[in-house]
């Protein structure tokens, strides 16, 4: 057997590992209920968290705008004239971390509050203009971060020409905290399930291996490596991960396509045309990694444990 | 080939299966292991094969000590020995062939090769034509046969074989004797365990008994009159 060259002995290595990868999909597909079922399990815990996760990036989407809709308001000096603010106004616009300022007269103010505050006489009673004029600085979603805004917050009222700057954060704030919550929330539930589905795929791989307990003797008989007789299990449990995550993307999949056109409706409501993010492909190739790591490290650490304790007699 | 120096062993509990066994056995011959059951038979077999250490003295094969041979080398050392059960030990979930064929794969053969040695295999104990069916529908001395093709296969030098007629009537018994003994014609050192004596005292070969753990006879017929 050593005179075989190097070569010759990878290809049959992997001709070998190739049977084996089929093989173990043959012996399982002959049982498809039981495979159903194992793989079910897997999905339903693998779906539960990728599910969760897609739910908050459609939740940051919307605070996403609604951190947008947090308008900062200068309030200018009563000095600065109407031409000068109108020049803060077009500086402003050209930075990048600024996507929109509007510029509010004093005399456009004092319509606006005449005809909406209903004391009109009494404001015409006054003999100047009580009110400043306004800024409106919306920062550019890219910058929209609440230490972003923050601090362009304060660099805004540190401008000579600015009396007062203005912004209600505290509920963005409030927002990304609980949002931070929950993504730890996500976490801690992921890493549980994914040390459920280790036990499930550990457990099936445990029942196998006493279902074929003759055959790993014989094989031990004949001179099989512990590695020879553990690779049929390891593919097992590959494709135990791989089907489970095949039936958690399906299972979300379907879940947000069911959800999708009732959301759609709500966002109609609010005059809103958000629309429910799907599946990326990042996510999804994270889910099918994932299955098939755990799958495979489940098997291994069945393997590992009760291999050793079969042992010909 | 196999030589066992004040070899014993002792079951946990302190039952001594085998108890200072001492013998040597040419590379070459063949040579059967009788006794009743429960003699040692079985654990002396063993011992050679590594399914079993010694708990004192030494067994050495092929001039190996069995005893420096870590977990990890058994499966490489135990490819150098065909073994042959009485109860078969076969795979009923894959065809003759797949089970002849599975040293070879654990081997690590290439594919071409594997096919040829195994129908040489099979050819050899009469039953190519079945190399398609289950071991399931054959009868009980055509599953032996495969299990002869299946510890020849990989060409080892040395052959055991324990009880390999027990449930086979005499003519088929006969016949599975004959099998071993072309093996050891062509240089393969044959170690039948069996308590056949019938069968046994009609061929000429050297006989080892056991009896309680000792070994208590080794005959050994005249070199004249073994054949080869």
């Amino acid at each position: 057997m050593s005179r075989l060259n190097i070569a010759t002995r990878a290809r049959v290595l992997l001709l070998r590992h190739l049977q084996v990868f089929f093989y173990s999909l043959g012996q399982l597909s002959r049982h498809p209920l039981s495979l159903f079922m194992t793989a079910a399990v897997i999905g339903i815990a693998l779906a539960l968290p990728t599910g969760l996760h897609v739910l908050l990036q459609n939740a940051q989407q919307i605070s996403g705008g609604w951190d947008g809709a947090a308008q900062i308001s200068l309030f200018l000096k009563k000095s600065v004239s109407d031409k000068q603010a109108r020049s803060l106004a077009r500086q402003l616009r050209q930075r990048n971390e600024i996507a929109k300022v509007s510029y509010i007269s004093r005399e456009q103010a004092l319509q606006e509050f005449q005809q909406q505050s209903g004391f009109g006489d009494a404001l015409k009673a006054l003999k100047k203009n009580p009110l400043p004029s306004v800024l409106i600085v919306q920062p550019a979603l890219a910058h929209s971060k609440p230490q972003q805004t923050a601090a362009l917050l304060e660099e805004l009222r540190r401008n000579s020409r600015v009396d007062i700057a203005q912004l209600d954060m505290q509920w963005v704030k409030r927002l990304y905290a609980i949002m931070d919550i929950v993504r730890r929330g996500v976490l801690v539930l992921a890493g549980l399930l994914a040390l459920a589905v280790l036990l499930v795929v550990g457990n099936t791989i445990r029942l196998a291996i006493q279902n074929r307990r003759n055959e790993i003797v014989v094989m031990k008989l004949i001179g099989g490596t512990d590695a020879f007789i553990r690779r049929p299990f390891l593919y097992t449990g590959f494709w135990y991960g791989l089907f489970g995550a095949l039936l958690a993307f399906i299972m979300v999949y379907t879940t947000l396509l069911l959800l999708s056109g009732p959301v759609e409706k709500l966002a109609a409501l609010y005059h809103n045309n958000f629309e429910l993010s799907r599946l990326d492909s990042g996510t999804a190739l994270v889910l099918l990694l994932a299955g098939v790591m755990l799958g495979l490290v489940g098997s291994w650490l069945a393997v590992g444990r009760h291999l050793r304790e079969i042992e010909p007699v | 080939m196999i030589r066992f120096s004040h070899a014993c062993k002792r079951y946990p509990g302190g039952y001594d299966a085998l108890n200072q066994v001492n013998f040597h056995m040419p590379a070459g011959q063949m040579a059967f292991l009788t006794g009743h059951s429960g003699a040692g038979k079985s654990t002396l077999l063993k011992l050679i094969a590594l399914l079993e250490r010694a708990s004192r003295g030494q067994v050495f094969v092929n001039g190996q000590n069995l005893a420096k041979i870590s977990r990890k080398r058994i499966p490489f050392f135990r490819r150098n020995i065909g073994i042959i059960f009485q109860d078969h030990q076969l795979l009923f979930d894959r065809t003759v062939f797949d089970n002849v064929a599975l040293p070879l794969i654990i081997a690590g053969l290439p594919q071409r090769d594997v096919g040829k040695r195994v129908r040489a295999a099979l050819d050899k104990v009469g039953l190519l034509k079945k190399e398609r069916v289950y071991p399931i529908t054959l009868s009980g001395g055509e599953q032996q046969r495969v299990g002869i093709a299946r510890a020849v296969v990989n060409k080892p030098p040395l052959l055991l074989a324990d009880e390999p007629t027990g449930n086979l009537d005499p003519e088929l018994s006969r016949e599975i004797m004959h099998i071993f003994e072309d093996f050891s014609q062509v240089g393969v050192t044959v170690l039948v365990a069996s308590h056949d004596l019938d069968l046994i005292s009609q061929l000429p070969y050297r006989q080892l008994t056991l009896k309680a753990g000792r070994l208590i006879g080794d005959t050994d017929p005249s070199p004249l009159e073994q054949v080869g």
